[in-house]
């Protein structure tokens, strides 16, 4: 078990043909990943990493019966994409694309909703579940199978803490980077109700940051609905208020989207929010004893 | 983006959402010449200085008289300076132009904004009688008195639902219907014209009866801009830190503060983890920078000197993660830029730099750094790095 994505799940790779999509296409072949192909308009009958490019997405799922896709196209495009997607029949569309209006997520996400599809970003660096499928461009040998569910706004923040999980022998089911734009599919909430339910699970991560209330609404559901421990990082303690620091939704606005308030949010709900970012992994290794000590599940 | 006052009210007037009659000077002379033209004599003019910020009049940037001559006045003394009002920071902000308008008389000052709900997908139209004031003070004094109305995108705000946030203003018919009007213009606006956020404070209803957008603040997605060109043409570098500027003319994430350690990075998250943690360890951050997920030799060769720019820096920490891009490769890329900087007369070897790679190939990064001949301070962990920086200015 882990969330979302296994062995099993055949991927299709929206954009294949592009610098990006190429690239990334490769390394998730080489991890593992069942890349079933690939699509670009017009360059349908092309071989690209030894997968076959479709011109549209009906061909490619019609072709392939994959169930996810991954899109690498231009922030101009990229909604286009994800409805193509939808519209094909994918059930889980992970959007990596920086860039897209606000405004234009807005009207997507309710449209993915209403068709019951799970969408990933945008502006975000994928999903992996080690050992058995990664979509995206994380690099894939810093992570390792283990009972540690991770959920984060960012990319290479997120590395770093797979990677002190790792070093310290703890592994992860499945990593989730839900992205930094201000409007996106998957939410802290939904990934925490995903990682709750998973029995692979025995305990999450959860990086944040400011800008927006997701931290915030993240507490009130762990408060209520999680029972496994949660250890958190909210980047951005010394970030300036009305400036985007890099990621679109990485904004203190009219006071709101601190990472204070954020801090006591999830501290009121329990949660073990560590002051440096350097401590995720000795934070959760201490946290993770504490509830298993011998009796873990999985082997740390 | 932000834009001007004068900008967001040439897209108030497209809309409907009514204002004072105004003219922009760049000159003294225009300054007088636009008094003359506005003249009224039971009106005043306001003059009001044109900067990218909030807290004008606390700051001296409006003023309020009856004669064209004291227009030209105030024009001539604050044109070309630098405006430091409470929301600018102590250095300012450039005065490059003036809003002249003939106002009347204020009766009540209300306050509204429209902003996007990111937490529930919608949009959400924010109203209070208290206007003219910082209306974050009220939200945190009298939260009572802010009152929000939220609406689809799709649907737009309906007379209904913003005449009812009208009426907890003002319950005469007259006076909501219009108010209602506005609040309807302003999400209009503000989904065609991709906005973050639009606020006027005050809206005021003049003691004719009349309803005005006194103010105006508009700011526009960024990601938005590629297909709002006039309104991307609006751009005002001016307004902008100089280094915030030259770091987005080559694709550069800058963010200038306070403190005297320079930080180059790869990804946001990163980079805002490693201000935090400089924090942590007693330091104070100079910048937020990200260089990418790549990390490669012009980018960072750029980051520098971004950096040795700014004579606030007396450390530099690259704090680089290596996932895709390997760190042997990003360890001769941090060599190849300190070389060029140094053989181009900047002063990079005065200052501690301190390197900390993780992820793939770090053995070999690593070890390319110590064997350079460059005074690398190497840490092995963010922690060390973090202190080591710290230290090295101590």
């Amino acid at each position: 078990m882990s969330v979302l994505v296994n062995q099993k799940t055949k991927v299709l790779v929206q954009g294949i043909t592009g610098a990006h999509g190429s690239f990334h296409a490769e390394k998730m072949i080489e991890y593992g990943t069942q890349v079933a192909g690939g699509v670009t308009p017009g360059k349908g009958g092309q071989t690209v990493c030894g997968v076959p490019v479709f011109n549209t997405m009906k061909e490619a799922v019609a072709a392939t019966q994959a169930t996810a896709s991954v899109i690498y196209v231009p922030a101009k495009f990229a909604p286009a994409a994800i409805v193509e997607a939808g519209e094909a029949g994918i059930k889980l569309i992970i959007c990596i694309t920086e860039g897209i209006p606000a405004l234009d997520m807005v009207r997507i996400i309710h449209w993915v909703k209403k068709n019951k599809i799970v969408l990933i970003g945008p502006n975000c660096p994928g999903i992996i579940t080690p050992g058995e499928c990664k979509i995206g461009i994380m690099p894939g040998y810093i992570h390792k199978k283990g009972p540690i569910g991770l959920v984060s706004r960012s990319g290479t923040l997120t590395y770093e803490a797979v990677w002190q999980l790792t070093q310290l022998g703890l592994g992860q089911s499945t990593c989730i980077g839900i992205g930094g734009d201000p409007v996106i599919g998957t939410t802290f909430v939904d990934a925490l109700a995903l990682f709750e339910k998973d029995p692979e699970t025995e305990a999450i991560v959860m990086i944040g940051e400011i800008g927006g209330s997701a931290e915030e609404e993240a507490a009130q559901f762990i408060k209520k609905n999680v029972t496994k421990p949660v250890v958190a990082f909210v980047a951005g303690s010394t970030a300036p208020s009305g400036k985007r620091m890099g990621h679109a939704g990485a904004i203190i606005s009219g006071g709101s989207g601190k990472a204070e308030d954020k801090i006591r949010s999830l501290e009121e709900a329990g949660v073990s929010v560590v002051p440096s970012p350097a401590v995720i992994g000795r934070t959760m290794e201490k946290v993770y004893q504490a509830r298993y000590g011998q009796k873990s599940r999985s082997r740390v | 983006m932000n834009i001007h006052e004068f900008q967001a009210k040439e897209l108030f007037k497209r809309y409907g959402i009514p204002f004072h009659n105004g003219i922009v000077a760049r000159t003294p002379d225009e300054a007088y010449k636009a008094a003359q033209e506005l003249y009224d004599p039971i009106r005043q003019f306001a003059v009001k200085a044109q900067v990218h910020a909030g807290g004008r009049g606390k700051g001296g940037g409006i003023k309020m008289t009856a004669t064209a001559d004291e227009v030209k006045a105030f024009t001539a003394k604050i044109l070309g300076k630098q405006l430091v009002t409470p929301q600018t920071g102590p250095e300012g902000k450039p005065v490059d132009q003036v809003l002249i308008e003939s106002t009347s008389e204020i009766g009540e000052e209300y306050y509204a904004s429209i902003v996007l709900d990111r937490s529930v997908y919608q949009l959400c139209l924010i109203v209070s009688k208290q206007g003219g004031m910082d209306i974050e003070e009220v939200a945190h004094k009298e939260p009572e008195k802010i009152i929000k109305q939220h609406f689809d995108l799709e649907a737009g705000l309906s007379h209904d639902d913003a005449l009812k946030a009208a009426l907890k203003l003002n319950t005469d018919p007259k006076s909501a219907d219009t108010l209602a009007k506005v609040f309807q213009a302003m999400a209009k606006l503000f989904v065609d014209c991709d906005c973050s956020l639009i606020e006027i404070n005050p809206l005021a209803l003049m003691k004719n009866g009349r309803i005005i957008a006194i103010d105006a603040k508009i700011n526009i997605d960024d990601n938005a801009l590629y297909r709002l060109p006039e309104i991307a043409g609006w751009y005002d570098p001016a307004q902008e830190d100089p280094r915030e500027v030259e770091a987005r003319k080559i694709d550069l994430s800058y963010v200038g503060l306070e403190g005297n350690i320079g930080c180059i990075v790869n990804g946001a998250g990163l980079a805002m983890a490693t201000m935090d943690i400089i924090k942590y360890a007693g330091g104070e951050p100079a910048n937020f920078l990200d260089v990418g997920g790549g990390a490669n030799k012009e980018k960072v060769t750029a980051a520098f000197k971004i950096l040795l720019r700014d004579t606030n820096v007396k450390a530099i920490l690259v704090n680089i993660f290596g996932g895709i891009m390997r760190c042997d490769v990003v360890a001769e890329g941090i060599i190849a830029a300190v070389q060029d900087l140094e053989k181009s007369g900047l002063q990079i070897n005065k200052i501690p730099l301190v390197v900390r790679l993780e992820g793939t190939n770090v053995e070999k990064g690593r070890e390319i750094l110590a064997n350079s001949k460059l005074r690398i301070i190497a840490a092995a962990s963010f922690e060390e790095a973090a202190r080591k920086v710290v230290e090295s200015i101590q």
